[in-house]
C-alpha cells in the first residue's frame, strides 16, 4: 500500500521507515523458524549451509536425517510415548476442564473466584516448581518413571486452557435454550449432548488442541518425572541438544514445524465458525 | 405458577410458599455446579496442590537429627550451651552413632548438618564408622578424641538448634544468611552470597527481555492494528507460527543461528562484519539467553497489544492532529496512554514467564545466562539439597503470584485471552 496521497516527504519517509522496522521485526520472528527447514536437508553433519547448499547443488540436499529420525528405535519410539501421553491428557483434561467449566459459568456456583484461581494455579505457577513438587510427591507414591504419572502430571497442566476457553465460550451462552429443551422433556443428559455441547464444541476442541500442544511440547516435568522408558519427543530433543548434537532434531523440528502449522490452521478456522455461529462478522 | 394466596404467602403451583420453593431451586443448582467442578478440584488437588505443598513442606522440614538421634536430642534439650555438654549427651551421642552407623543411616545426619555447616559430614560420619569400638563409658573424653570438632561448641550449638523439627536454616541459606557462631543470624560471606546475586539477575534480565519485548511487539502491534483485515491476518501468522511452535525446536533453531558456526556468524563474515577468525560469541552466554527467550515470550507481548489497540479508534489521532498537534505530541498525549492497559498486561505476563523459565537458559544460557530456575533444577538433580530447592523455589513462587495478582487486578483472570 502506498503513502496517502496528501503526505509530505517527512510522512513519506516515515511511513516507508516504520515500514521497514516492521520488516525487521517480522523477520525476526520467522527466520529461525524457517532457516531450519532447509537446513534439515543438509548432507552434511552442520547446523549451517555449506557451500553446495547455497549453489543449490542437489547433491548437498539428503533426506538421510529424516531416514535416522524413522529408523532410529529411540526416536520412534519418543513419537509413539509423545502421542500415547498427549491423547490420554488430552481426553482426561477435556472431559475434566469442560465439566468445571459447566459448574464454573453457573450464576449460583459459590466461591467462583477461588475455586477459579486453584483450576488455573498449574498455568500460573512456574514449571520448574511444579516440576519439583510433583516430582517429590510422586516418587513417594511410586508414580515417578511410570505413563501414568506423566499422564496425570501433563492432565493437571492441561486443564486450565481448556477452563479458560469453555468458560469463554460459555459466556455467550442463551441459558434459556436448555431451560427450553427440559421443558420439553429432555433429561439433562440428552440437553448437554443435543444442545449445549454442539454450541460450546469450539470451545471445548480449541482447549483440547491447547491441553494437547501443552503436554506434546513439555519437556521440563518430563525430565523430572520421565524413565528412559517414557521418554518423549521434546525430552529426546533435550538430550539431543545437550549430549550429541545432529541434524536429525532439525529433521524433527521441520515435522515439528508442520504440525504447528497445522494446528494453527485448525484453531483458525475454528474461530472463524464459532464467530459465524454466534453472528459476529470477522475482527 | 402463583396463582394462589394463603394468608399473604406466595404459593407455587404444589402449594409450598414460593420462597421455599425458590430456595430450594437454588440450593440443587448450586450443588449441581459444585458437583461439576468437584471432579477437577479433587484432581488439581492432588495431582497439582498437594505436591506444590509437599515441596514447601521439605524447606522447613528438619526430621533428620531428631529422627535418627533421639537419645542425643532428648539429652540435649536441657544443655544451657554455654559449655560443652555433660557426659550424659555423650553417652546418648555415642548410643546415637553406634545405631545409626548399624542402620546405615547416619549419613543423612551428616548430609543434613553439613548444609549448617560443612565439615560436619565427615566428622559424623568418621566418628559414627569409630564408635562401634567403644564399649563401655565414660564416653565424652573419648568422643573428644575422636574428631576435633566435637570439642568446637559451635559443633553441639548447630546440632541442638536442628533437634527442633522444623527449620528456617534453608531459606536463610537461599537469601545467603546463615547462623553464626552464637546462633545470631548474620549474612554469608562476601564470597559465598549467591542466592542473592542470582535472584537479582534473574529480575534483572527478565526486565530486561520485558522491556526489549515492549519495544519490539510495540511497532508491529501498531501496524497490525491499523492495516486492513486482509493483510494483517496474513501477518498475524508471523506472529502465531512461532507461539505455536514447540519451545524446543525455537530453542534448536536459536542454537542453529547463533552458534559460531552458525547462521548468523556465517552471514556476518560473508559481508566482512567480522574477520573469519574472530566470530562473535553469541550463544551459550547472557546473549544467548536474552535473544532466545525474546523471541519466545515477543508472542506474548504482541498478542494483548494488539487486542487493546484494536480498539482504539482511529478518529482519536484524526481529532488530535487536526486540533493542530503534530504527529508526535497527538501520538504521544494521545494514542500511548490508551495503549498503556496492553502494555501493562503484556508486560506482567512476559515478566512471570521470564522469571521461571528453565529450558531456554539451560539449552543456550551457558553459565553466564542461567536463572535461577536452572539452580533449582541442580539442587533438585545434582546436588540433591531438596530443602534447599524447596526454598528458592518457594521464594520464586511467591514472587511469580504475587505479579499474578497485580496482573489480575490489571487485565482480570477471566478477560485472559489465548491464541
Amino acid at each position: 500500500m502506498p503513502p496517502p496521497a496528501y503526505a509530505g516527504p517527512v510522512e513519506t519517509t516515515w511511513y516507508y521507515g516504520f515500514r521497514l522496522i516492521c520488516a525487521f521485526i517480522f523477520i525476526f520472528l520467522i527466520t529461525p523458524i524457517l532457516i531450519i527447514v532447509p537446513l534439515s536437508f543438509n548432507v552434511e553433519p552442520y547446523f549451517t549451509f555449506t557451500q553446495g547448499m547455497l549453489a543449490f547443488d542437489p547433491d548437498a540436499y539428503s533426506l538421510r536425517w529424516y531416514e535416522d529420525f524413522i529408523s532410529n528405535t529411540q526416536w520412534t519410539h519418543s513419537v509413539q510415548n509423545s502421542f500415547i501421553i498427549a491423547i490420554a491428557a488430552t481426553v482426561l483434561a477435556t472431559v475434566l476442564g469442560t465439566l468445571a467449566a459447566l459448574g464454573l459459568s453457573n450464576a449460583n456456583m459459590p466461591y467462583r473466584a477461588l475455586t477459579m484461581g486453584l483450576l488455573i494455579s498449574p498455568m500460573i505457577v512456574p514449571l520448574i516448581i511444579s516440576a519439583a513438587g510433583m516430582y517429590f510427591f510422586y516418587s513417594n507414591i511410586g508414580l515417578d518413571q511410570t505413563y501414568l504419572g506423566i499422564i496425570l502430571a501433563h492432565t493437571a497442566l492441561g486443564t486450565p486452557f481448556v477452563v479458560i476457553t469453555v468458560t469463554a465460550t460459555l459466556v455467550g451462552f442463551d441459558h434459556s435454550l436448555t431451560r427450553a429443551s427440559a421443558n420439553l422433556g429432555a433429561g439433562p443428559t440428552t440437553t448437554f449432548f443435543k444442545i449445549t455441547m454442539p454450541l460450546i464444541l469450539p470451545g471445548v476442541i480449541s482447549g483440547a488442541l491447547f491441553a494437547f500442544i501443552t503436554s506434546f511440547d513439555e519437556v521440563v516435568v518430563v525430565l523430572f518425572l520421565a524413565g528412559f522408558e517414557q521418554r518423549t519427543i521434546p525430552r529426546q530433543m533435550w538430550s539431543g541438544i545437550r549430549e550429541q548434537i545432529s541434524p536429525t532434531i532439525l529433521a524433527v523440528a521441520t515435522i515439528l514445524v508442520m504440525i504447528s502449522i497445522a494446528l494453527l490452521a485448525t484453531l483458525e478456522l475454528l474461530r472463524r465458525r464459532g464467530e459465524r455461529m454466534r453472528g459476529i462478522s470477522p475482527g | 405458577m402463583t396463582d394462589q394466596t394463603a394468608g399473604g404467602v406466595v404459593l407455587a403451583a404444589d402449594g409450598t410458599p414460593l420462597k421455599a420453593s425458590l430456595n430450594r431451586a437454588l440450593r440443587k443448582s448450586r450443588i449441581r455446579a459444585l458437583l461439576l467442578v468437584a471432579p477437577l478440584l479433587l484432581f488439581i488437588l492432588f495431582s497439582f496442590l498437594i505436591p506444590i505443598f509437599d515441596m514447601m513442606f521439605r524447606s522447613v522440614d528438619n526430621w533428620h537429627v531428631g529422627t535418627l538421634m533421639p537419645k542425643t536430642s532428648a539429652a540435649l534439650a536441657d544443655w544451657d550451651g554455654k559449655a560443652l555438654p555433660e557426659e550424659p549427651v555423650f553417652a546418648a551421642l555415642v548410643a546415637d552413632l553406634q545405631a545409626g552407623a548399624k542402620s546405615r543411616e547416619i549419613g543423612k545426619v551428616g548430609r543434613r548438618l553439613n548444609y549448617e555447616k560443612s565439615g560436619m559430614r565427615s566428622m559424623v560420619v568418621s566418628s559414627a564408622r569409630k564408635s562401634k569400638r567403644l564399649k563401655n563409658g565414660p564416653y565424652k573424653a573419648k568422643v573428644l578424641k575422636m574428631h576435633k570438632k566435637w570439642r568446637d561448641l559451635e559443633t553441639w550449638t548447630v546440632i541442638k538448634r536442628n533437634t527442633a523439627p522444623y527449620t528456617i536454616g534453608y531459606y536463610l541459606n537461599a537469601v545467603d544468611m546463615k547462623y553464626d557462631k552464637n546462633g545470631d543470624i548474620v549474612m554469608q560471606n562476601k564470597n559465598r552470597r549467591i542466592y542473592g546475586k542470582l535472584f537479582l539477575r534473574t529480575f534483572a534480565i527478565s526486565l530486561a527481555i520485558t522491556v526489549i519485548c515492549v519495544i519490539l511487539a510495540y511497532p508491529i502491534s501498531f501496524l497490525l492494528a491499523t492495516l486492513p483485515l486482509r493483510y494483517s491476518n496474513l501477518l498475524m501468522i508471523f506472529v502465531l507460527l512461532p507461539f505455536w511452535t514447540s519451545l524446543l525446536v525455537r530453542t534448536t533453531a536459536w542454537i542453529a543461528m547463533l552458534q559460531s558456526q552458525g547462521v548468523l556468524n556465517d552471514l556476518f563474515v560473508f559481508f566482512g562484519f567480522v574477520a573469519e577468525e574472530n566470530r562473535l560469541q553469541l550463544i551459550h552466554n547472557l546473549t544467548g539467553t536474552i535473544i532466545a527467550m525474546t523471541h519466545i515470550l515477543l508472542p506474548f507481548m504482541v498478542l494483548p497489544l494488539y487486542s487493546v489497540m484494536k480498539t482504539i479508534p482511529p478518529t482519536y489521532m484524526r481529532a488530535a492532529l487536526s486540533l493542530g498537534a503534530n504527529p508526535v505530541v497527538a501520538f504521544v498525549r494521545i494514542y500511548m496512554p490508551l495503549t498503556l492497559a496492553g502494555i501493562g498486561a503484556g508486560s506482567i505476563l512476559v515478566f512471570i514467564l521470564s522469571i521461571g523459565y528453565y529450558i531456554t537458559p539451560a539449552l543456550v544460557g551457558g553459565t553466564g545466562g542461567t536463572l535461577i530456575s536452572n539452580q533449582i533444577a541442580y539442587h533438585m538433580q545434582s546436588s540433591l539439597n531438596w530443602g534447599l530447592a524447596g526454598a528458592l523455589g518457594a521464594i520464586l513462587l511467591f514472587s511469580v503470584l504475587g505479579f499474578y495478582l497485580l496482573y489480575n487486578k490489571i487485565v482480570g483472570i477471566d478477560n485472559m485471552k489465548l491464541g
